[in-house]
């Protein structure tokens, strides 16, 4: 075990201890180094101001991914290196190409977002792709700026895409790395004081034994949830076990016409696979969070946080996707449906955890749909989150899974709904027949995202686009959707 | 490079080119410092403020005294506390900086807890013992309305008989639409630095756009003259009227710690606090008739606004007037009644807000354009053409002051022809036939934005310059930067007037010692006053400097020609340096203050008659949108601006405010929704729930341009036109363009009744409402 954080910055490893693990990495930025261009705007991973870019060694290369700061616990940090922008400007002074093309572009009015999107459009640069509008759009979906309407901030970033560039970074990038792998051999971290325990176990069976001692112990992944526990609802967090440094449960493979996704898989990480198979599960991903969220948010998390509206349990329900829970005598595994008991309830004992995810492979028979309805496109809570797979036979229905979130206590099945389609003809008009069954399924609440009356109305409209969809191909039903989902 | 070589044959950043924001650079590298990036001072305390759980009750209790013992809190302050007058409100006096037993509002400050850490302070807060006794509380405008609760008396602007001419006309219509209210989501939170000096003198860092305000509200509260308090800002993380009068409650409450704990203080509202705690864009309810002929030409209008101001006056007088002068908008009502109400609630003061009150007066003329022309079944497009105000007649607005200025027309037309008006109406009208579920609709509407203070005394401004002996000059004027490119205007007019490179104009932080008593950077008036000021000192300069060249070297004032960074003085030429250094060897003063008041206004308080305002600044967009009618999601796919900025000063620094104006507008007209519950909790207090637009919500087809043939008429700086809020309202034809595509729902026979913001559920509920009304209502001829 060992009891001081390291990291990379600049160049060098940075050695830390005595430190509170629930400090966030904007606070020891802004305050304890008195790096102040990183700033806080929200301090819930919103906003973007605080956006920093963090180096890791991902498939065997040096990867650079943005994340919000404001939300981040310090001691995450480990292993990594972290990239702020103080750091960009080149020996001699001079801009960075990310912050001279800014410059250029006007894309600086008040400023204070503009650090924020500087290091979003260099984690792109880094990526090595030639982003288009669309996935622009993507990139700086988590950076809000109020001045500028956004068009000087597209412009630079399509022009740093299309400029063929080289940094420090670049020319260091061997040297970074040596430093990264000398960090992954360390032993895994342990922060223990008197009132305050961190844990990053780099094993599974690390973990179950620390849950066993610890059952109360808070598990920690992305911190896109649980850090807003601190910055938001101010709670004190006794112990906190991350288990982002255990390396089985990064794992996301493909077995036996399924999808296994460890609970420690970014939604970054699990997007393309996803995406490949299901579009409108890649849609979700897109729409669901930002790109920083993406890197640090896990789905494991959004399941296990039993959120009633998390936008991939919907999905991932109407899929049949099952949960492998474990704990140190073992594992057990459910459907994911049985997870979410009630409000605020899962089926999970204190001293087990989420282990990984089974998502069925597409059968050729089905087809799969899912809808997201929020005030904004981007970055939004749902107010309803629908999904739908079908099965036909011939024209009728042989089976519909049909799972909404926002509509209950937890993601929920429209039984009644299913029950009254099944064996019938797929069509519009019998689709209109079932839809009352709906009010049966769900009694909706109401709250500053919609009525009530929305939900209720605007899911039994989800279901019928889903049939126009499948019986009017070509019709144009979406404003949005990535990779030719919208209408034009 | 610190000296780069000086430009000769023109100067670098002279007024009317394109010069990128002067702090650019910095932003970018994370060097431009805002007040919380200051370094922090030893012995730092920190605030942190204890809010009201009510909307309206007495405090029965408030006890304090466990807060005191918890670990690292200084001390506490109460009202008690406070040496001088507890207010900190801009005109009124009714807002007091920690409760005096009464509670108005969820968030009002009960009282703040000063601390070694934050993190102490707001966790010491909650051993507070706090006895509320509840009181009815008013939360809505229609509550208020039923209720007779006011927090200034109603006004009414009148010509004409507009019920008489109602009744006559051939048609009428009348609606009633609800326009919520938006939060200023300014990135950087209210935020203020206390400073305490000697002989108890306080200096506070605000960021504020009014730093003499503060400084007065300070004082005042701490019982201290004005000379005792300075405040500085030298920029603000975004402000949008957010910091026009409510960051001197906090400025008060850190003032105030500092000055008992004799240490410096800080107080930063987190994302939350600041949501909760602070005002808002005034949300409305408005109702109009109007009475028209067959060409849709109204003869009589009635336009009721009635506006939720929340517990106290703060700005809203002038923010309901202006609400009123701009309901007019392009178009000239012959007879017309103009009511106003200014609703007392039980919610956090309301603000000043980009346009203040004229984008909400703005949006019930262009609503009744296009009801008339629904009603008509005429295109809306000719009937706004057929309202529009004249050149020389039918050219007088409500308030009695004549429109000089009127380009409506020639905008209009020539956006009308650039963005393809009359074939996107049809080719938009083909995509909806064809489709059924998705709907696309289009709007173009115009702009006529009043410019100046209604408050007429506020329309100054000062300036400060100094010329040092290495040729380097330093400008310090009223105005305050909050992104908007003030700075680097006010720059080049001074380098353009001394003919030196922008490069050797500094720039200063505003700041209460260096020019008093000024007014805040608001209504759009911070070039064409600040400007003016720094004009007048770099010329009352020059001037001296001709005067000492003349008789220096013997030559007539008309042989003085600045050139680029030199002096030509008869046959010889010098560097601007040099000249400066032989003025100063002959002890010539190379300092001067500059003043500018705005000419020609005059305005009736009273009567609400006059000319308030020095000129119109004018503008047009078309949005196009496109709705799914089994969701109400909805977007604004492409629009196309024409707008006016006079004689641009600076068209990179317009360009951006035309750009952020617009979609700033279409935020608050679609996705940004404050949710209050029927107890007065604000529920959108966070990104997480209050949607400001991000980076996909920017239409994709976005084209912009600023009005070639813009000059202003008035003597403006360098004839050109404020463009702080006009281009907000641009935004209304992109609310417009989403009730457009509703209206297809009934091939156009019926107008939604839609209210803002343009929700999913706001658009699916007047979709449904429309598909019942025009099953309901049998197809007619169009009435012409």
């Amino acid at each position: 075990m060992r009891n001081k954080l390291r990291f990379v910055h600049r160049g060098e490893i940075v050695e830390l201890e005595n430190i509170d693990p629930t400090e966030t990495l904007l606070n020891y930025l802004r305050y304890d180094r008195a790096l102040t261009g990183t700033k806080e705007g929200c301090a819930e991973g919103d906003c973007g101001a605080c956006s920093v870019v963090l180096g890791d060694l991902h498939d065997g290369g040096l990867r650079y991914q943005a994340v919000n700061a404001c939300i981040q616990f310090l001691p995450m940090l480990d292993g990594k290196e972290i990239i702020t922008v103080e750091d960009l400007k080149a020996s001699d002074g001079t801009l960075h190409p990310v912050q001279e093309a800014l410059v250029a572009a006007n894309g600086t009015q008040c400023g204070f977002c503009t650090p924020g999107f500087v290091m979003s459009i260099f984690a792109e640069m880094h990526t090595g792709r030639t982003p288009d509008r669309g996935h622009i759009d993507n990139i700086l979906a988590g950076n809000l700026c109020r001045c500028t309407g956004y068009g000087p901030l597209i412009q630079a970033a399509q022009d740093i895409a299309r400029a063929d560039l080289r940094d420090q970074f670049h020319d260091r990038a061997s040297a970074t790395t040596a430093l990264l792998q000398t960090l992954q051999k360390d032993e895994s971290l342990s922060l223990t004081g008197a009132d305050r325990h961190y844990f990053a176990p780099k094993t599974t069976d690390e973990l179950a034994g620390l849950l066993e001692r610890f059952p109360e112990a808070t598990i920690l992944a992305g911190a896109t949830d649980v850090g807003l526990w601190v910055t938001k609802q101010h709670r004190d967090l006794p112990c906190v076990i991350h288990i982002s440094q255990i390396a089985e449960l990064r794992q996301i493979s493909e077995e036996k016409n399924q999808l296994s996704i460890g609970a420690g898989v970014s939604y970054s990480e699990a997007w393309s696979q996803l995406a490949g198979y299901y579009p409108d599960f890649g849609e979700l991903i897109r729409r669901l969070a930002s790109t920083q969220i993406r890197n640090s948010g896990t789905i494991g998390g959004n399941i296990a946080n039993g959120s009633p509206i998390g936008d991939t349990p919907p999905a991932l329900i109407a899929l049949g996707a099952r949960l492998r829970l474990r704990s140190a005598t073992g594992t057990r595994d459910i459907a994911l449906e049985d997870f979410f008991i009630t409000y605020g309830q899962q089926d999970l004992r204190p001293e087990e955890f989420v282990e990984k995810l089974f998502v069925p492979l597409p059968d050729g028979n089905s087809r799969f749909a899912a809808y997201k309805l929020s005030k904004r496109f981007d970055q939004d809570i749902s107010a309803a989150c629908a999904a739908f797979r079908l099965t036909l036979d011939g024209s009728r229905v042989k089976d519909i899974r049909i799972c909404y979130g926002g509509m209950a206590g937890t993601p929920a099945r429209a039984h009644q709904t299913e029950k009254a389609l099944i064996g019938t003809e797929w069509s519009v008009a019998s689709i209109e027949a079932a839809l009352p069954m709906m009010a049966e399924d769900y009694q909706p609440m109401s709250d500053m995202r919609a009525s009530k009356e929305y939900r209720l109305m605007s899911a039994q409209n989800l279901l019928k686009k889903f049939a126009i969809e499948t019986t009017t191909p070509g019709v144009a039903t979406r404003i949005v959707g990535a990779g030719g989902l919208a209408y034009a | 490079m610190r000296n780069p070589p000086a430009g000769t044959t023109e100067i670098r950043g002279r007024v009317n080119g394109g010069i990128v924001h002067d702090s650019a650079a910095k932003q970018a590298a994370g060097e431009a410092h805002y007040i919380d990036d200051i370094h922090e001072p030893k012995n730092l305390l920190h605030l942190y403020i204890a809010q009201s759980k009510k909307a309206h009750a007495k405090i029965i209790k408030l006890d304090v005294a466990n807060v005191r013992t918890r670990p690292g809190v200084v001390t506490v302050l109460t009202a008690e506390d406070v040496p001088g007058i507890n207010d900190a409100s801009p005109i009124a006096g009714d807002d007091p900086v920690f409760t005096d037993g009464l509670v108005e509002y969820v968030g009002q400050a009960l009282f703040a807890v000063v601390a070694e850490t934050l993190e102490q302070a707001r966790a010491a807060a909650a051993h507070a013992v706090i006895e509320y006794e509840e009181l009815p509380a008013i939360i809505t405008v229609e509550q208020a309305m039923a209720a007779g609760s006011y927090v200034l008396p109603s006004r009414e602007i009148k010509r004409g008989n507009a019920r008489d001419a109602i009744n006559a006309a051939e048609h009428k219509i009348s609606r009633t639409f609800e326009v919520g209210g938006q939060d200023h989501f300014y990135l950087e939170g209210q935020v203020a630095l206390a400073l305490p000096g000697e002989d108890g003198d306080i200096f506070v860092y605000s960021s504020t756009q009014h730093p003499t305000e503060v400084q007065h509200n300070v004082a005042k509260f701490l019982d201290l003259p004005d000379n005792a308090v300075t405040v500085q800002v030298r920029r603000m993380g975004g402000a949008f009227g957010g910091k026009e009068t409510q960051g001197a409650w906090f400025a008060a409450m850190a003032a105030l710690a500092a000055a008992k704990i004799g240490r410096p203080a800080k107080i930063r509202l987190d994302r939350d606090d600041d949501m909760v705690m602070t005002g808002k864009r005034h949300d409305f309810v408005v109702k109009f008739e109007a009475g028209f002929d067959k060409d849709g030409r109204v003869s009589g209008a009635e336009f009721i606004l009635a506006s939720r101001c929340g517990r106290s006056v703060d700005l809203s007088a002038s923010i309901n007037d202006r609400a009123m002068f701009h309901v007019d908008n392009c178009y000239y009502f012959e007879n017309v009644t103009i009511t106003s109400h200014r609703c007392k609630t039980h919610t956090v003061s309301n603000t000043a807000f980009r346009g203040f009150g004229g984008p909400q007066g703005m949006l019930a003329p262009e609503r009744m354009m296009d009801v008339i022309a629904t009603y008509l079944g005429r295109d809306p497009l000719e009937v706004r053409k057929i309202n529009l105000y004249g050149k020389k007649t039918r050219n007088i607005t409500p308030y009695q002051m004549t429109v000089e200025d009127n380009i409506a027309p020639e905008i209009i037309n020539e956006l009308e022809k650039s963005a393809d008006y009359v074939n996107r109406r049809v080719a938009i009208r083909a995509f909806n036939e064809t489709s059924p579920y998705l709907k696309k609709g289009l709007s173009l509407t115009p702009v006529k934005f009043g410019i100046s203070f209604t408050a007429t005394h506020m329309n100054q401004a000062g300036a400060l310059l100094h010329v040092y002996t290495d040729g380097s000059v330093m400008i310090n004027h009223g105005g305050t930067e909050m992104g908007q490119g003030l700075y680097i205007k006010v720059a080049q007019v001074v380098a353009e007037v001394l003919q030196v490179d922008i490069d050797r104009v500094k720039i200063t932080a505003t700041r209460t010692d260096k020019v008093p008593n000024t007014s805040p950077t608001a209504a759009s008036s911070g070039a064409d006053l600040n400007g003016k000021a720094a004009e007048a000192a770099a010329q009352t300069l020059k001037d001296r400097l001709i005067t000492f060249a003349t008789a220096h070297y013997n030559v007539a004032e008309h042989e003085i020609h600045f050139l680029p960074n030199r002096v030509r003085i008869g046959a010889t030429e010098i560097t601007f340096t040099e000249l400066v250094q032989q003025a100063y060897l002959n002890r010539i003063s190379l300092s001067a203050t500059g003043y500018y008041r705005t000419p020609k206004i005059h305005y009736d308080a009273e009567t609400l008659t006059g000319r308030p305002f020095y000129y119109f600044a004018y503008g047009a967009a078309l949005s196009e949108a496109v709705v799914d009618t089994l969701t109400g999601e909805n977007k604004i796919t492409a629009v196309d601006i024409l707008h006016d900025a006079g004689k641009s000063l600076n068209p990179y620094v317009d360009l951006g405010q035309i750009e952020g104006g617009y979609i700033q507008g279409m935020g608050w007209l679609t996705t940004e929704e404050l949710f209050f519950d029927a107890e007065g909790n604000l529920k959108t207090h966070a990104p997480s729930t209050y949607k400001i637009p991000a980076c996909s919500d920017r239409p994709a087809i976005f084209n912009m341009k600023i009005f070639d043939a813009g000059e202003n008429v008035e003597e403006t700086i360098y004839k050109s036109k404020a463009v702080g809020e006009p281009p907000l309202m641009l935004a209304i034809s992109a609310f417009n363009a989403i009730a457009d595509a509703i209206s297809s729902v009934s091939n156009y026979r019926l107008y939604p009744d839609l209210d803002a913001p343009a929700t999913p559920e706001r658009v699916l509920k007047a979709v449904q409402d429309m598909a019942d009304a025009a099953r309901q209502t049998p197809v007619v001829e169009a009435a012409q």
